[in-house]
């Protein structure tokens, strides 16, 4: 008897989750007679085996079902929403009992006497309303709240049977369930197989895939003819086995909804609500394994969306909704990744509700989240803990979901993301690769090791330079490489108008030898440009090897706790490597959580065509909610101060920052009183001196033209402009250093015999100010000009300069002629003169030399600029030398 | 194959009268391992650093196709490390279907002992070994001790 046991068992928890369905589908066409047919069969089979097998308690049930289903058959008694509610009970008890012989291999105790009389009593026409009366065998009838948990997630081919709560759709036993069944077809045959066999086939055929790669690694370093012809024929075959053994374990997701129709009728009524589930998609195909997975966050989203999302009849009707809310499930392949959309028309998610959620619990201040995006802060439902439910309904609501819900997604490498439109929905997108087993891996090279990255995740590679590969020589440069710049020690990349945020591998993994420096070293590296979510980073790495297909391994359970890391591999020459997990690296270094440090938060808008003309812009607040910026080029760094770390030293404020005293500059004059918090600081540095400019917020970074409006009116400012469709006013940063250092400019009068004399003629007031501090910071005398004719009359005044820099574009006389005419005659004509730029076309560099620049930089970069000029003074101090070769130091 | 996977891990209720050790050597101690745990006794190749690994993981290993993941016993039992860098012996075991290796520093022959002879730790052990060891046994010259592979590889 026991041989037949486990076969009825599965048999009959097939049948039930059938009968589920078609109960509900009944309830919607109660004249289906074909429906009512194949139900009484389906429950008349169970009745008759538990007979056979002895099973008195179940077939007792049974019996009593099947008598009203008779009575539904013949037409005597119609079939109403409290029958099929009641016939539903039964199949739970039934359920039930069946679970209690699968773990105990006998049938409980149990008294059904109830539920038997009702479904009599129903046969006999004396249908009584089924509502509130508990099988007594001590477990209550749908009680949902024992559900609200999402099971820990069973591993699939677990051994014991995971326990049964009802009315969840039971977990099948692992070795007795079948695999992939094919759709029934009339003609078409299946078979039933055990799942251990179909897993010790998937090992078997990816060690074969393995083993496959490592002669074709062979093959490629050999030249032996006689192997190629056969070996491509067993690579070929290879590909096809794993691709027929991935085949069996694929199902259709339909099999992880089975549940959802009685799942959200049952709900339907328990809320009061009318609930439409639609479901797209249902034979979209998935890895078994991972349809298991999934199943419990499914059901989680979609209970959430009945309990939370949907209004009550009412309430859509006075928002002018059909009575009927809808939930919506949809699922198609995408890319390498199944893609499942839960969705609903309800109310959607309460953005100002999380708002004050996410305050009250800690999890981000007001500024920060006023600097988010609404899908930024929708992301924080995801977070432990996090409920915006004002009851906790019996349903959903504890707080302890989609946190679980994310997690298990992000287990099986799937990613989960939520938009939602106030009063018309919300719709959760799950995206999980198809196959966990083997994937393509990109193989990368960190300080002499080497490691796997998933392809899927992979987006781009960039190669770039670091900034000291690109100061070292001007023409070491190629005007297409890409710069890492630092923003407040972070590394990040200029990537086609996007700042990317860059991780270096070697800190995050701590591979550097104590002793060696850490961080990135001057020279070519390697950016992987890496995707998760909606995140996307870079990646540094030393080298790049190529893609392969790789055999996806789980560590060691003393290792599992490194979420760094989704696995290890072995590659084709034999060498163990660890798989890199990008969503596990995008946590641990908090990217993509919408967390905004002290710092800004780096986001460039895309911006108007004239690329030559755009400036990276700091925009801050100071004083007042009006909007102010500074070039970025200027700052040094972004800074923030403990209020308590300021001290006073004659009566200025000054904080101690590495290891020297900075003055600290108040922009509003008063000076705060509270000491507590922290104080933004924006830092100025040329050589030597330092110091910092107390602001109240700062606020972004954005790159946008500027055409600064000049206005004499505020101190401290240069005007205002338009940035970022928003009036800002421009700092006029020589005013602020001068306050921190009086003597900022270096105006030692006895000095300044062998100070150097600088000419800077310029007609843009703003770009004048950049030049000039620079200039002067570094011990030059400058003095500017407006336009190259006043610069003539001081040639004719006698006036001598070292050097000269010159604008190009200049309204009455451009920077070519002027130069012209410096060079054809009078007391300057063997001076250095420097062309300042904002176009940097090879044309425009061939006609400044051609007219008699001596070099053509960019006026943006003051670093640049500061080198050659020290170049230009250098080669010509004391005798005069030929002109020096233009350099190309420019940048696009 | 199915029995040796049952069979305890010394250290257990469970002893036939008589048992089999592989005896290895760390830092001059001998010690030993049922034999029956054993899978495979390597000198230790290449092995993969694994990154934020806790200390006592030396790497991992590739072997006929299935990764070990390596357990420097020396570093185990606060030794200081091998001299000169030497790589040592690889002593391969299973728990729970997964692969490790215990990197000592020499292996040496299959000794057998009759289980009456195991003693308990004496106090003069030392405490990182106490740590490890299910009993010991005396030679003539020195003194083996048991390790209980359970607890060597509970690293958390």
């Amino acid at each position: 008897m026991e041989d037949l046991l486990p076969d009825f068992l599965t048999e009959t928890l097939e049948s039930l989750e059938k009968l589920d369905l078609e109960l509900v589908k009944l309830e919607r066409q109660p004249d289906d007679k074909a429906a009512i047919s194949s139900i009484f069969r389906h429950v008349h089979t169970i009745k008759g085996t538990c007979g056979f097998l002895g099973l008195s308690r179940l077939e007792k049930v049974a019996h009593a079902a099947e008598s009203v289903l008779d009575r539904h058959r013949d037409g005597t008694i119609p079939v109403t929403p409290d029958s099929i509610t009641l016939i539903l009970r039964a199949l739970d008890c039934i359920r039930e009992i069946t679970s209690g012989i699968s773990q105990l291999g006998k049938e409980s105790e149990g008294d059904d006497s109830a539920l038997i009389a009702a479904l009599i009593a129903m046969a006999d026409g004396n249908a009584s309303s089924p509502a509130d009366f508990s099988n007594d065998t001590g477990t209550e009838f749908p009680d949902v709240a024992a559900v609200v948990e999402p099971a820990p997630v069973a591993a699939p081919a677990a051994v014991t049977p995971a326990p049964i709560a009802p009315p969840a759709a039971p977990v099948r036993k692992a070795d007795t369930a079948p695999a992939a069944e094919l759709p029934a077809q009339p003609g078409t045959q299946t078979i039933r197989v055990n799942v251990d066999v179909l897993e010790g086939l998937m090992t078997l055929v990816s060690e074969l895939v393995l083993t496959r790669n490592q002669i074709l690694q062979l093959a490629r370093t050999q030249d032996n003819n006689t192997f190629v012809a056969p070996l491509q024929r067993l690579s070929l075959i290879t590909s096809d086995l794993q691709e027929g053994v991935m085949k069996t374990r694929m199902q259709p997701i339909g099999n992880a909804w089975n549940n959802l129709p009685r799942l959200v009728r049952d709900l339907a009524n328990e809320l009061g609500k009318k609930i439409d589930l639609v479901m797209l998609g249902a034979d979209t195909e998935l890895d078994r394994q991972v349809l298991e997975l999934i199943k419990d966050p499914l059901t989680h989203m979609v209970r959430n969306s009945a309990d939370h999302g949907l209004e009550s009849p009412a309430d859509r009707r006075a928002m002018g909704k059909p009575e009927q809310g809808r939930i919506k499930l949809n699922a198609f392949h995408e890319g390498g990744h199944i893609v499942i959309e839960v969705g609903d028309d309800g109310r959607g998610l309460p953005v100002d509700r999380i708002r004050n959620k996410i305050i009250a619990n800690g999890l981000a201040t007001e500024a920060e989240l006023a600097t988010m995006t609404d899908q930024q802060i929708l992301a924080f439902i995801f977070r432990a803990g996090f409920s915006t439910a004002t009851t906790v309904t019996s349903v959903s609501g504890r707080g302890v979901g989609m946190d679980v819900v994310k997690t298990n997604i992000e287990r099986i490498s799937g990613t989960v993301e939520v938009t939602s439109e106030s009063g018309h929905g919300t719709v959760f997108t799950v995206k999980i690769p198809l196959t966990l087993a083997i994937v393509s891996a990109l193989i990368v090279e960190v300080k002499g090791e080497r490691y796997a990255i998933p392809q899927i995740s992979v987006v781009e590679l960039v190669r770039a330079q670091t900034p000291g590969a690109a100061n070292g020589s001007a023409e070491g440069r190629q005007a297409s490489d890409t710069v890492i710049e630092h923003i407040n020690d972070t590394p990040v990349l200029r990537l086609r108008d996007h700042l990317l945020p860059l991780i270096d591998l070697s800190d995050l993994l701590k591979l550097a030898e104590p002793g060696q420096a850490s961080g990135v070293e001057a020279g070519s590296l390697y950016i992987v440009v890496v995707q998760v979510g909606a995140s996307r980073f870079g990646l540094i790495v030393d080298r790049v090897f190529d893609t392969e297909e790789i055999v996806v391994k789980p560590v060691a359970p003393i290792l599992r706790h490194i979420t760094l890391f989704s696995g290890n591999t072995i590659l084709g020459d034999g060498s163990v490597i660890m798989i890199l997990d990008p969503n596990g690296i995008a946590r641990a270094t908090g990217i993509g959580t919408g967390r905004a440090g002290a710092d800004a938060r780096i986001e460039l808008a895309a911006t108007t065509q004239n690329s030559e003309q755009k400036m990276a812009l700091l925009l801050f607040k100071a004083g007042d909610s009006h909007s102010k910026a500074v070039p970025l080029n200027l700052v040094s760094r972004l800074e923030t101060v403990e209020r308590a770390a300021i001290e006073y030293s004659g009566g200025q404020p000054v904080t101690q920052y590495r290891g020297k005293l900075m003055p600290l500059v108040s922009m509003t004059g008063a000076s705060r009183e509270d000491a507590a918090g922290n104080q933004p600081v924006l830092v100025f540095a040329d050589g030597a001196r330092v110091m910092g400019l107390m602001v109240d917020e700062i606020v972004d970074v954005i790159e946008d033209q500027l055409q600064v409006e000049l206005s004499t009116d505020q101190t401290g400012f240069l005007g205002t402009a338009v940035v970022n469709g928003r009036a800002t006013d421009i700092l006029d940063t020589s005013f602020w250093l001068k306050r921190a250092f009086k003597d900022w400019f270096g105006a030692n009068p006895t000095a300044r015999a062998t100070l150097r004399q600088l000419l800077v003629v310029e007609d843009s007031a703003f770009f004048r100010s950049l030049i000039i501090p620079a200039l002067s910071a570094h011990g030059y005398h400058v003095t500017a000009v407006e336009n190259p004719l006043a610069a003539l009359a001081m040639r004719a005044a006698g006036q001598m300069f070292d050097l000269i820099l010159s604008d190009i574009e200049m309204p009455e006389m451009d920077g070519l002629a002027f130069v012209r005419e410096v060079r054809s005659q009078g007391p300057w004509a063997n001076l250095p003169i420097i062309a300042l730029s904002s176009s940097g076309s090879p044309k425009a560099i061939e006609a400044g030399r051609e007219a008699g620049f001596d070099n053509y930089i960019s006026k943006f970069d003051k670093n640049i600029m500061l080198e050659a000029v020290a170049d230009a003074l250098a080669t010509t101090r004391g005798a005069a030398t030929p002109r020096r070769a233009m350099s190309e130091g420019v940048r696009a | 194959m199915s029995a040796t996977t049952e069979h305890p891990i010394a250290g257990m209720a469970e002893r036939p009268v008589a048992s089999m050790f592989v005896t290895m050597t760390v830092r001059g101690q001998l010690c030993g391992i049922p034999v029956l745990s054993v899978r495979d006794i390597i000198v230790t190749q290449a092995m993969t650093r694994i990154p934020l690994a806790p200390p006592e993981i030396a790497g991992s290993m590739n072997l006929r196709g299935r990764i070990v993941t390596a357990i420097d016993l020396r570093r185990r039992l606060n030794l200081p490390p091998r001299d000169g860098g030497q790589a040592g012996m690889s002593v391969v075991v299973e728990r729970q279907g997964e692969l490790y290796s215990l990197v000592v520093d020499a292996v040496r022959e299959v000794i057998e002992f009759e289980d009456r002879q195991m003693e308990p730790n004496p106090p003069t052990l030392a405490a990182a070994w106490r740590e490890f060891s299910s009993g010991i046994y005396r030679l003539q010259s020195e003194l083996l001790v048991v390790l209980n592979t359970e607890r060597v590889l509970a690293i958390h």
